[in-house]
C-alpha cells in the first residue's frame, strides 16, 4: 500500500507490503537501526518509539497504521555531540551495560517523563513495566531516568 | 508474517461490507492481541480490516446514569479521562493497569471485550457493572456477552461499536497480576448500586463471570469479614503454568476481601 509517514521530521512517501510491520519500515526500509527487535512477544520494548507523541511498540503495530502519521525514534532525539538529556542520563548514571534494550528504555523514559510530574524511584519501575533489561538489574536505569527527570528540567522532547 | 490485504475503512457500515466480502477475515483495533498472534503465524486471515478510521468507534461520554466508551478508545484514554475518573474511578483504575504503557497506548476495549481473553481486565467490569455491550447489529448484556475461552456472543462479522456502563454508587477492581504480562491471574471487581451488590470475576475461569454465592453473602452483610466462610468451588477453573485451579480459587476469596475492603474505604 501507498503511505506517507513523517519520521524524526522527515516526510517519507512509501510503497509498503500490507503486513509491514513498523518496526520493519524503519529498520529495513529507513535503515534506522538503532530500534532493536528484543523478542517476538511484545514484551520486551526494545523496539518502543513514540507514534504521534506516544510511546508504542513497533514492533506490534502495523505500518499501515502509522499512515499519515509522525514517528520518533531514538535517531530522531539527539545527536552524538548533543545528547538528548536522558541520553546523558544514562550515560553518567551508567544505565546499560550491553545497550540492548537502551533506546527502548531511553524512548519510553522520555515519554513517562514528559506526561507526569515528579516521578520518585517506584513510580519509574512501574513506568518501565514494558521495557525488559537481561543486563542491568534495573538499578542504573531507575537511577538513570531519575537525572533525566532533573536534566529535563521542564517537559522539554 | 503470512500475507493478507489490509483495508481501513471509514464506517461501520464499510467495514461490514468489507467482511461480508472477503473470504477469511479479520477485524484490527489496537493489536496489541491480534499483532502478537499474526507475528507467531498462529492465525492466517485473508484480510485485516482495520477499524482505527472509524471516528464513530472513538470516545467517552457520561450522562444519564451510564459512561458510554467507543470501541476504539485506547486504555490510556480511560485511564486518563477525567470524566470517567469521577464517574466510575474503579474502571479508570482497571484500564491504567491494564500490561504496560506501550500497550495501554495502542490497546481498544473493543479489541478487549471481543476477545474474552480469559485473563483480561475489563471483562470483570463488564460483568460486574452490568454492561451493555453494543455492536452494529444490537445490544447484547453483560451477564450473556462472555460464552467460554475467547468465546463471546458475537456473530461473525458482528461489530462492537461502543460499552456502557451503568454508573454504581461505588466500585473496586482488585488483581492479582502475572508479573511478567499484568493479565489477571485473578481479578474481581465489586460494585455497590444502591444496596445491590454484584461481582465479577476474571482471570478463574474459561471467561469472565458473576460471583453470585459472593454476591449474596455481601448483599446480606456488606464487609470484608462477610467473605471469612465463603466456599469458592475450583471446578473448571483454569489450572496452568501460572497458577493450579486450586490457588485462583484462592485468589477469588482474596481478590474480593480486597476490593470490598477498597470499596468501603473509598
Ligand atoms: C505485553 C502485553 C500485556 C498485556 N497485558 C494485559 C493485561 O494486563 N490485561 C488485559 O486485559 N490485557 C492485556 N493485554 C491485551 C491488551 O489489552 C489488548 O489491547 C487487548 O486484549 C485487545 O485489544 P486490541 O485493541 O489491541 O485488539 P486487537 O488485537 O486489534 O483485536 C483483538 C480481537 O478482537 C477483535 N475485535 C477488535 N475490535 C473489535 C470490534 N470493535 N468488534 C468486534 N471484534 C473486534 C479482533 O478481530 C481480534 O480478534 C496485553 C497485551 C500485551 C501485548
Ligand atoms: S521487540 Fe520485544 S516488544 Fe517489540
Ligand atoms: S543493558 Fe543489556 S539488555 Fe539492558
Amino acid at each position: 500500500m501507498n503511505m506517507t509517514i513523517t519520521v524524526n521530521g522527515a516526510s517519507h512517501q512509501l510503497d509498503v507490503p500490507d503486513n509491514e510491520l513498523l518496526v520493519d519500515l524503519l529498520r529495513e526500509r529507513l535503515r534506522l537501526t538503532g530500534t532493536h527487535v528484543g523478542c517476538d512477544t511484545s514484551q520486551c520494548g526494545a523496539c518502543t518509539v513514540h507514534l504521534d507523541g506516544r510511546a508504542v511498540k513497533s514492533c506490534s503495530l502495523f505500518a499501515a497504521q502509522a499512515d499519515g502519521g509522525s514517528v520518533t525514534t531514538i535517531e530522531g532525539i539527539g545527536t552524538p555531540g548533543d545528547l538528548h538529556p536522558m541520553q546523558r542520563a544514562f550515560r553518567e548514571c551508567h544505565g546499560l551495560q550491553c545497550g540492548f534494550c537502551t533506546p527502548g528504555m531511553i524512548m519510553r523514559a522520555i515519554d513517562l517523563v514528559a506526561r507526569s510530574d515528579g516521578l520518585d524511584g517506584g513510580a519509574v519501575r512501574d513506568g518501565l513495566e514494558g521495557n525488559l533489561c537481561r543486563c542491568t538489574g534495573y538499578h542504573n536505569i531507575v537511577h538513570a531516568v531519575l537525572k533525566g527527570q532533573e536534566l529535563m528540567g521542564g517537559n522539554d522532547e | 508474517m503470512y500475507q493478507f490485504n489490509y483495508a481501513k475503512p471509514a464506517t461501520v457500515a464499510e467495514a461490514a461490507t468489507l467482511y461480508a466480502n472477503a473470504e477469511d477475515p479479520v477485524f484490527l483495533s489496537g493489536g496489541q492481541t491480534l499483532i502478537p498472534t499474526l507475528r507467531q503465524r498462529l492465525a492466517a486471515p485473508t484480510d485485516v480490516i482495520d477499524l482505527s478510521g472509524i471516528g464513530e468507534l472513538s470516545g467517552i461520554a457520561v450522562g444519564d446514569g451510564k459512561v458510554t466508551v467507543g470501541a476504539f478508545t485506547r486504555h490510556c484514554a480511560v485511564a486518563e479521562s477525567a470524566e470517567v475518573q469521577a464517574a466510575i474511578p474503579a474502571l479508570a483504575d482497571l484500564a491504567g493497569r491494564i500490561g504496560d504503557a506501550q500497550v495501554r497506548n495502542c490497546g481498544t476495549i473493543g479489541g478487549s471485550v471481543a476477545n474474552s481473553d480469559p485473563a483480561a481486565d475489563y471483562p470483570a467490569a463488564v460483568v460486574a457493572l452490568g454492561a451493555t455491550v453494543r455492536t452494529d447489529k444490537r445490544s447484547i448484556s453483560g451477564d450473556d456477552f462472555f460464552r467460554d475461552l475467547f468465546e463471546t456472543a458475537l456473530e461473525p462479522g458482528e461489530i462492537i461499536t461502543s460499552i456502557e456502563f451503568p454508573i454504581p454508587d461505588r466500585a473496586a477492581y482488585r488483581k492479582f497480576p502475572n508479573p511478567a504480562s499484568r493479565y489477571a491471574v485473578v481479578g474481581v471487581m465489586v460494585a455497590d448500586f444502591g444496596g445491590n451488590v454484584r461481582v465479577g470475576v476474571t482471570g478463574a475461569g474459561p471467561c469472565a463471570f458473576r460471583a453470585r454465592t459472593i454476591e449474596d453473602m455481601l448483599n446480606a452483610n456488606l464487609s470484608t469479614s462477610a467473605l471469612d466462610g465463603v466456599e469458592v468451588p475450583d471446578a473448571g477453573f483454569n489450572n496452568d503454568l501460572h497458577a493450579s485451579a486450586e490457588y485462583r480459587a484462592h485468589l477469588v476469596k482474596v481478590m474480593a476481601r480486597r476490593a470490598v475492603s477498597d470499596l468501603l474505604g473509598a
